[in-house]
């Protein structure tokens, strides 16, 4: 090529280059993951904005929350996605995020009203275990049995927290009396969601602390109908995630868009079979065959996002209190 | 010349005084009782290790402070005189230069030394291919190269029967009149410094004495050599 | 015959690398911790939580430490006078676990050690009651699992340290196994024993995943674990710093401890086969070696069997984009291991002044991943994004980690070159590059292949994800792993986690293996 051509080419394509909106999304690393919703999401978007979307991965969710905190007013994102009811009462506390203006019609348990964040999928904890074996019907049953169960660590793992709340929502001051019977059955307690589901599925526990949609992973994905969530009496526990706009964006237009679009149709779609999760927004063709075979829980616990926090740190002191012994 | 000025050497509670000179061109033996510091005074010389007072003087030169490569100096030591993951052409061309390039003249010249101690041919071969008597030859043949005008020998042949090791002191002595070099070696062994050496430093009870001839002071040693010659 | 003549204060190499090299491990701790506390509102005290997780940090990497070096001698001592076909071999795939990622060999480990585990259905076999794996003596184990070999490397490098011709002297002198122990083993043992503990010390007391999985509970809590709580739930800066700091102080306190025991120097130098060992020729010894060898490998093998057995059902459910990671990782990890060895030279060379030096060197390991990433994201944030410096951090932050290791392998062997050939090359002139390429590197070449081996596989299996760094586009194979497990898909995850055990003692072989050619005498 010659010289001038490629000035030329430069040139002619300099411009066109930086016209180009981008739109920036902090989320968790799972939601980029060539396993998760992120590569598709990013393609469906970027077909319909003619923008370029930045999904930027940073741990999980509190990680996330944390990077936004450390950058403040200055951070690069446009969008924070993947946030869940546990953040937000700190999330708020940035003074970062800014109301949407996006009119909502939400398939949730729960009514939606906050004017920040905007819920794109939910979920239920629950214990899974395998059919056929011992299924007790609340903690009592299960602090009452033999059976082994392995759990995440409140202080670094989202379910870990989420069971710690559904703990302490449900029994109140009797959550530590449910503790000390629960101890024995704790056969360990992992950092993370992965480790203790993967304890589990090697044999060393019975149950494990995870969600109610996690058979519909090895039913749809493996052909598996072995492992089955437990319904439990007390109700279960909530986790929505949700994402906000960011007050200092210099894309406050295609944030919004970008806020429809995950309430859409092509977004809620994606997100049962790879994030796992219920659509805030049921998706034109339903919800894919395995989820019919799911358990319904009767009742949603969740504990008031401005209460949350205070709740945690009375839960979680009174959690190590009791398993430290 | 080579002048010890006021010298006072120091290690934990070990001292030795020197005191002398010896003329350039000439052959010492440095004799003495074991644990005498015979070894140090050799290391003080070569710049391994720092007198706490006094001067080295090389050609009234001051050399106390030099870096050992920068001194006057080619030096053998008991053991380690060679580098046995180098070749024994690459071994006596350090001599020359201490990165190990050489051009087409320092060849001809590691070559030439080679020879010059019965080694021609040897040139490829590593420090463990080598006899004893061998490896002495290859550091004697990179002392020919590096043509410093002082050599300093602290036993390397040692090691070798008493045939080899006169053979290589015949041929240390030979190259050193060839050069004109100025030549000091530690020995234990009288014979050695009556083979080569016409003068002899005697280091012993904290002092290394001025060169005396060889013969006289070993037909009439003073008591602490006596003791040590078991006479 | 006189002492030998200290060397004149002079610096073989040119003392400015060494130098370079101290400037930049110490700002890669401080600058970023720095940069936290400045950020923090305020420093809080540790309050009596904090304190409670550090005298169980302190007390379980103690206990590990302990149990790996004394069960190493044994092993270390069978290796080092024994000679059998596969000997190297067996010694290469013992350093394997210290090379996997945690919950990989984790998982390794419970299809040996746990409920349903090959221990307990051998148990329940012979009518006898299961054993718990979960509690501290899980994560003793555990951790003599990772540390086992790495203690028994560094103690046989002791071993084949003390020459041959001592054991000949002390046949000819008639010494029983009971004396040659005494006379040749216990001193050099006693010179190799307090670095060896220190260093997995170190390495124990920043452990958390595998405490956390094992550990049974929030008795054990260790620090790292209440600078997560520190920084996630209560986004306390201060506090995250201030326990970052304490677990340094920890370990370099156990370093100034170590150094002021541990009596180097003393022995020639090794030949590179193994000596005859005339007292240990009677069958009561060699069964014993015999025995003791069968079970060091039965307790490091079985659980890495159980990881490839898992993997080669999970391979052929690998996705092509874990090929891809490995391909990221092994670049990271060579580049990793330039740096590594580099700067492991350049430390060794100014330890060989400084002792205190190889003490610094633990800094890398000493130091919260998470403390330093938040750090480093503080420090580059504001003029660059980070997502750039993804590649940059994670090689940093992986040779780092490295670095303690290759200090510890280099720095002793330097000290003996330096005394057997440093006045020579001194005499001659040699100095700054002539010296490395004449003298240091040909004769370094077994610690250099060492080391490099050893900080490659260390840098493939690290996860060097600090998640503020994460780049979008090249993902490691030890973070592909962890998205692998996080999507359900664990069959795919094990398939992987074998993928990463043969890259990782592949290089580590090639490396090895290039450092033992050509051995000249």
């Amino acid at each position: 090529m010659k010289p001038h051509l490629v000035i030329a080419t430069v040139l002619a394509a300099g411009p066109a280059l930086a016209q180009t909106p981008e739109l920036t999304v902090y989320t968790y690393d799972s939601f980029v993951s060539d396993w998760g919703p992120g590569p598709a999401v990013k393609e469906a978007f970027e077909a319909e904005c003619g923008c370029i979307l930045n999904l930027v991965a940073a741990g999980d969710g509190a990680a996330l929350l944390g990077r936004l905190r450390l950058e403040g007013a200055r951070s690069e994102a446009d969008i924070v996605l993947g946030l869940d009811t546990g953040l937000i009462a700190a999330a708020l506390e940035t003074g970062l995020f800014m109301a949407h203006t996006i009119e909502t019609d939400l398939d949730l348990p729960v009514e939606w009203t906050d004017p920040l964040f905007l819920p794109y999928d939910w979920g239920y904890f629950a214990f899974v275990g395998n059919r056929g074996a011992a299924q007790p019907a609340d903690f009592r049953e299960l602090a009452a049995s033999d059976l082994k169960i392995v759990i995440q660590d409140p202080r670094s793992s989202t379910p870990g927290l989420g069971l710690l709340m559904w703990v302490k929502s449900a029994y109140g001051d009797e959550a530590a009396a449910i503790w000390e019977g629960l101890a024995d059955n704790i056969v360990t307690v992992t950092p993370g969601w992965s480790e203790a589901y993967g304890l589990f599925l090697e044999g060393e526990a019975d149950l494990v602390l995870s969600y109610t949609t996690s058979p519909a992973y090895h039913l749809i994905a493996e052909e598996d109908d072995s492992k089955v969530a437990l319904p439990f009496a007390e109700g279960h526990y909530m986790q929505i995630e949700v994402a906000g706009k960011l007050a200092a964006t210099d894309q406050p237009e295609l944030a919004d868009q970008f806020l429809r679009f995950m309430l859409g149709n092509a977004f809620q779609s994606i997100i049962p079979t790879t994030n796992w999760m219920y659509p805030v927004v049921m998706p034109e063709g339903g919800l894919p065959d395995g989820f019919s075979t799911l358990i319904q829980p009767e009742k949603a616990i969740l504990a008031p996002i401005d209460q949350a926090d205070a709740l945690r740190d009375l839960a979680l002191d009174e959690w190590l209190r009791v398993l430290s012994r | 010349m080579l002048t010890l000025e006021s010298l006072v050497i120091r290690q934990d509670t070990f001292v030795l005084r020197a005191d002398l000179s010896l003329q350039a061109g000439t052959v010492a033996a440095v004799i003495g009782p074991s644990g005498a510091g015979k070894s140090t005074l050799l290391n003080v010389i070569a710049g391994f290790f720092a007198p706490v007072q006094g001067r080295v003087l090389w050609q009234g030169q001051d050399i106390t402070t030099l870096p050992p490569a920068k001194r006057p100096i080619s030096m053998l030591f008991q053991d380690n005189n060679l580098f046995p993951h180098l070749t024994a052409a690459q071994n006596v061309g350090l001599g020359i230069r201490p990165d190990l390039r050489r051009s087409q003249g320092d060849e001809q010249r590691v070559s030439d030394a080679l020879r010059r101690v019965g080694l021609d041919g040897y040139g490829a071969r590593k420090p463990g291919a080598l006899s004893g008597g061998q490896q002495g030859r290859v550091a004697l043949a990179r002392v020919l190269v590096q043509r410093r005008p002082l050599i300093l020998l602290d036993e390397p042949f040692a090691a070798l029967g008493p045939a080899l090791k006169a053979e290589m002191l015949d041929l240390v002595a030979d190259l050193a009149r060839e050069t004109g070099a100025t030549l000091l070696m530690v020995s234990h062994d009288p014979f050695d410094a009556r083979r080569i050496a016409p003068l002899t430093i005697l280091v012993a009870e904290g002092t290394a004495l001025p060169p005396q001839p060889t013969d006289a002071l070993l037909d009439n040693p003073p008591p602490s050599l006596a003791a040590y010659l078991g006479d | 015959m006189a002492a030998r003549p200290v060397p004149l204060g002079r610096h073989p190499a040119g003392p400015w690398a060494g130098w370079a090299a101290a400037t930049l491990l110490v700002a890669f701790v401080v600058l970023p911790l720095l940069a936290v506390f400045w950020r923090a509102s305020g420093a809080s005290l540790p309050g009596p939580a904090d304190w409670s997780a550090v005298r169980f940090t302190v007390f379980q990497a103690v206990l590990s430490a302990i149990f790996s070096v004394i069960l190493a001698i044994p092993v270390a001592r069978a290796l080092a006078r024994r000679q059998f076909p596969g000997r190297s071999v067996l010694i290469t795939l013992m350093g394997a676990p210290f090379i996997l990622p945690v919950i990989v060999a984790v998982l390794g480990l419970l299809a040996v050690f746990g409920r349903s585990g090959i221990v307990n259905q051998a148990l329940a076999w012979i009518g006898l009651p299961p054993v718990q794996i979960y509690g501290l003596h899980g994560v003793v184990l555990a951790h003599v699992f990772f540390n086992l070999p790495l203690a028994t490397r560094i103690l046989l490098q002791g071993w084949q340290g003390i020459p041959a011709e001592r054991f000949r002297l002390a046949a000819s002198l008639g010494c029983q196994p009971r004396d040659v122990f005494r006379l040749l083993e216990w001193p050099m043992l006693r010179a190799t024993l307090p670095g060896a503990l220190l260093l997995i010390f170190a390495i124990c007391l920043s452990s958390f995943a595998v405490a956390l999985t094992l550990g049974g509970g929030p008795r054990a809590t260790t620090v790292e674990l209440a600078i997560y709580q520190a920084f996630r739930l209560d986004f306390d800066l201060g506090r995250a710093a201030v326990l970052s700091v304490l677990q340094m102080a920890i370990v370099m306190l156990a370093a100034g401890l170590a150094l002021r025991l541990s009596l180097l120097d003393g022995f020639g130098r090794g030949m590179d086969r193994v000596p005859r060992r005339w007292e240990a020729e009677q069958w009561p010894l060699q069964m014993l070696d015999c025995l003791v060898l069968l079970i060091a490998a039965l307790f490091l093998l079985l659980p890495l069997g159980a990881v490839v057995w898992r993997g080669l059902s999970g391979l052929d459910a690998v996705p092509i984009q874990v090929w891809r990671a490995a391909w990221v990782s092994v670049v990271m990890a060579l580049s990793s291991t330039v740096l590594t060895v580099a700067m492991a030279l350049a430390l060794a060379h100014l330890a060989l002044q400084r002792r205190g030096v190889e003490a610094l060197g633990l800094l890398g390991i000493a130091a919260s991943p998470l403390v330093i990433g938040t750090g480093l994201f503080l420090l580059i944030n504001p003029v660059s994004d980070p997502a750039r410096w993804a590649f940059a951090v994670t090689v940093l932050v992986n040779a780092m980690a490295a670095l303690p290791f290759a200090l510890r392998v280099m720095a002793p062997v330097l000290r003996d070159i330096e005394r057997d050939f440093g006045p020579l090359a001194d005499s001659l002139g040699m100095t700054g590059l002539a010296r490395l390429r004449g003298l240091t590197l040909p004769r370094m070449r077994r610690p250099l292949g060492f080391s490099a081996g050893l900080a490659a596989a260390l840098s493939m299996g690290d996860l060097g994800v600090i998640a503020l760094f994460a780049d979008p586009d090249r993902a490691t194979l030890p973070l592909q792993i962890l998205r692998l497990m996080g999507a359900y898909k664990m069959d795919a995850a094990a398939g992987a986690g074998l993928i990463l055990l043969v890259f990782s003692l592949l290089l580590f072989w090639l490396f090895d293996r290039g450092g033992r050619q050509d051995a000249d005498t």
